[in-house]
């Protein structure tokens, strides 16, 4: 079972009239909310939370792309990785993802994603998202009817630049590449393991299963909402007659822990209104241009959003319909741990994506929730599914001799200071396996 | 008042549609707008009773699901070419297109220049002013068109929804179904700003041209319809009074009178 702690980075000063003076979150946000010298303090905060994760143990570090969006500092989320990568040496790097339609030419996620692997020693998990529409069509200006059409083919450039030994050519409908010729290449073989976050359209379904690729839910609403759509995809699963294998899935979801019960709500519950209330207010048609779901998506999906009265639906909803509803597990380690392992079990999920930290959490409360997660409930939760013990096609392979930054900028120090800088550490291979386990899979 | 029936139309290209066809006289061809066009379109059945009018019905807008065969504006312009090639027809024909529809028709007569014996474009798609942008359509919300498209707004939702209730579930499915296939369809020229850079060819039109504009047309304002007149040498423009957007279906007969007027010898 992998843990994956994850940060969005949203923007923690959004007003407290938030909802009646702007229409949207995401797109045509007002620009001037955004303080860059505020953000300064808030990039590091955000990223020291991350590696704090690494340090408490989690097996991945997470982060994503949005743009133009209140919720999200975080365009690139590359420009991170890369600086965990450089930080931290046990914890993947998940990067969930690159947005690949959006890459003229998509060669660049190629590279970018080769070079992260290399820098962390193939600790790299790489996801492929289609893109929401708002990042995707409206930010980013793609024709909506072409995004996955476009998404296919980047798709293909990109495993092709992996996987070819010779430069080669390549004729496609968006990008012509006379020459392309990955350099550098991915530690990983054939390549890194590939998650695909979705929203449920049977399309992505049968994409994942063709390739062997973990479909990843990523919505805010929840492990009950989300059961329906997990059972669809185990339905589509013992269609396609493929292996049940619980890596094949991940599910995002928000957790917050503390002593008790009634301190989570205390601690949290005014950080987890404050996202929904505002992180979430994002115009409706933002979210469903025609053209970007398909015809049989939209007959099989929900619609209310688009109806007028239900457009202020998560205005009114407290701390009591969040944890009651399953948006939220929340409470002291035996509820979480109780609610996470039944969540775990009932969407056969391999991978979770912790929200920890959200809406406008400060750094020591989400310090506090993730400590007592790692020490008090991912322990006992951690060999929940024996079979993936020895089912290794989920998750990253780092190499065992890799370089570990946070030790080896403390010896250039040290020489600098005159120190024995083999006085410091000395990895062994024994160290090494300690650290990771005999095969090497963290 | 002439009526329309449905036809087969297959292209040379092979692409099967619907087209809707009536009427005596020369040749018209129709090209809708991304709102589609029905057998009872109040304009066409006007101009049927002194045209032959020929209106195709574009990929994406009717139950064939030929949409992936136009991707881009020369696709759209050429099957656009290929639907005037497939009604049979004696002499050049009169192409008046709307909307979405005049803009494909403008690309036409630009390539084409000799092809066609005259044009008519209403509330013109394909221009883009920086100090006057248009409204989003791809980001509005279905209860929110009827207010930038019509005149009378009231009117005009039920115009567009044939009295469909939104607030009805199952009514809302099937009009997003459809609306997802059109405007998807439609997005492919239209999105996210409706210019394919036809102020590079529109130079070439050569034909007598009719620019008309709805007065109170909130998606293509009257600003836009002087640049079109700018642009096309030698066109005229007709502003239809207490039309928005869609004056074929708000006042069918100010703008068939306006065309006529233009088309008559």
């Amino acid at each position: 079972m992998k843990f994956v702690w994850f940060n969005l980075m949203p923007w923690p000063d959004l007003p407290d009239d938030f909802r009646e003076t702007n229409r949207s979150v995401w797109v045509d946000i007002d620009s001037k909310l955004f303080d860059p010298e505020r953000a300064n303090g808030l990039y590091h905060e955000y990223m020291d939370q991350l590696e704090f994760a690494d340090e408490m143990g989690f097996d991945g570090i997470g982060v994503n792309e949005h743009h133009q969006n209140g919720y999200g500092i975080m365009p690139s989320p590359n420009i991170i990785a890369a600086g965990l990568a450089r930080r931290t040496s046990n914890a993947a790097i998940c990067v969930i993802g690159n947005s690949i339609a959006l890459y003229n030419p998509p060669i660049r996620v190629a590279e970018e994603f080769a070079m992260l692997d290399v820098i962390s020693g193939g600790r790299l998990v790489a996801g492929f998202p289609v893109g929401t529409p708002m990042d995707t069509n409206f930010c980013y200006g793609q024709i909506p009817a072409l995004t996955r059409d476009k998404y296919d083919e980047a798709h293909e450039l990109i495993m092709r630049a992996w996987a070819e030994d010779e430069p080669f050519a390549f004729d496609g409908k968006y990008n012509q590449l006379r020459y392309v010729n990955c350099w550098p290449k991915p530690i990983q073989k054939p390549h890194p393991p590939i998650y695909i976050p979705g929203g449920g359209s049977i399309e992505t379904w049968d994409f994942c299963l063709e390739h062997d690729y973990n479909y990843s839910y990523l919505s805010f609403n929840g492990h009950k909402a989300g059961q329906v759509l997990l059972d669809g995809y185990w339905e589509r699963v013992a269609e396609l007659d493929k292996d049940e294998s619980p890596g094949r899935a991940s599910f995002a979801q928000i957790i917050c822990v503390a002593d008790t019960d009634e301190q989570a709500e205390e601690l949290y519950a005014e950080h987890i209104l404050y996202f929904f209330n505002r992180c979430l207010h994002v115009h409706p048609g933002f979210a469903d241009p025609p053209g970007y779901r398909t015809v049989k998506t939209i007959k099989a999906g929900k619609l209310g959003g688009l109806r007028k009265e239900n457009q202020e639906m998560f205005k009114t909803l407290t701390w009591k319909d969040l944890v009651e509803g399953g948006f939220v597990i929340a409470g002291g380690p035996d509820t979480v741990r109780e609610q996470l392992e039944q969540m775990i079990k009932d969407l056969r999920i391999g991978t979770v994506f912790g929200l920890f930290h959200m809406g406008d959490m400060p750094d020591w409360k989400t310090r506090f929730s993730t400590q007592l997660f790692a020490e008090k409930v991912m322990p006992a939760l951690k060999n929940i599914w024996p079979e993936l013990e020895t089912d290794d096609r989920w998750w990253c392979h780092p190499i065992e001799d890799r370089v570990r930054p946070e030790y080896t900028i403390e010896s250039a120090r040290a020489m600098a200071t005159g120190v024995d800088p083999a006085s410091l550490h000395q990895i062994t291979a024994d160290q090494s396996a300690a650290d990771h386990g005999p095969e090497g899979v963290i | 008042m002439a009526t329309l029936e449905r036809i087969r139309v297959t292209t040379r290209r092979g692409i099967e549609g619907d087209a809707f066809v009536g009427g005596s006289g020369p040749d018209l061809v129709f090209f809708h707008g991304a709102g589609g066009v029905t057998a009872d379109d109040p304009l066409l059945t006007q101009l049927a009773d002194s045209f032959t009018v020929h209106a195709p019905v574009w990929p994406g807008f009717g139950p064939d699901e030929t949409e992936t065969s136009v991707e881009d504006m020369l696709d759209f312009t050429l099957h656009g070419w290929d639907l005037v090639d497939a009604f049979a027809r004696q002499d050049l024909p009169i192409v008046v297109g709307h909307s979405m529809g005049a803009m494909i028709a403008a690309e036409m007569a630009s390539v084409a220049r000799n092809d066609l014996a005259k044009l008519v474009l209403l509330t013109p798609a394909g221009m883009w002013i920086d100090a006057e942008p248009t409204p989003d359509l791809f980001a509005m919300l279905p209860f929110e068109m009827a207010e930038v498209l019509f005149h009378d707004p009231v009117l005009g939702e039920k115009l567009m929804t044939g009295g469909a209730d939104f607030t009805d579930n199952d009514a809302l499915t099937t009009f997003m179904v459809a609306n997802a296939r059109r405007m998807g369809t439609a997005g492919k020229i239209l999105f996210p700003i409706p210019n394919r850079r036809l102020s590079k060819r529109i130079h070439r039109i050569g034909v007598p041209t009719l620019v008309v504009g709805g007065a109170s047309d909130g998606l293509v304002p009257p600003v836009y319809i002087d640049l079109w007149r700018d642009s096309v040498a030698g066109s005229s423009t007709h502003m239809i009074e207490a039309a928005g957007h869609m004056l074929h279906l708000e006042q069918p007969a100010a703008t068939a009178t306006a065309i006529l007027n233009f088309l008559s010898p």
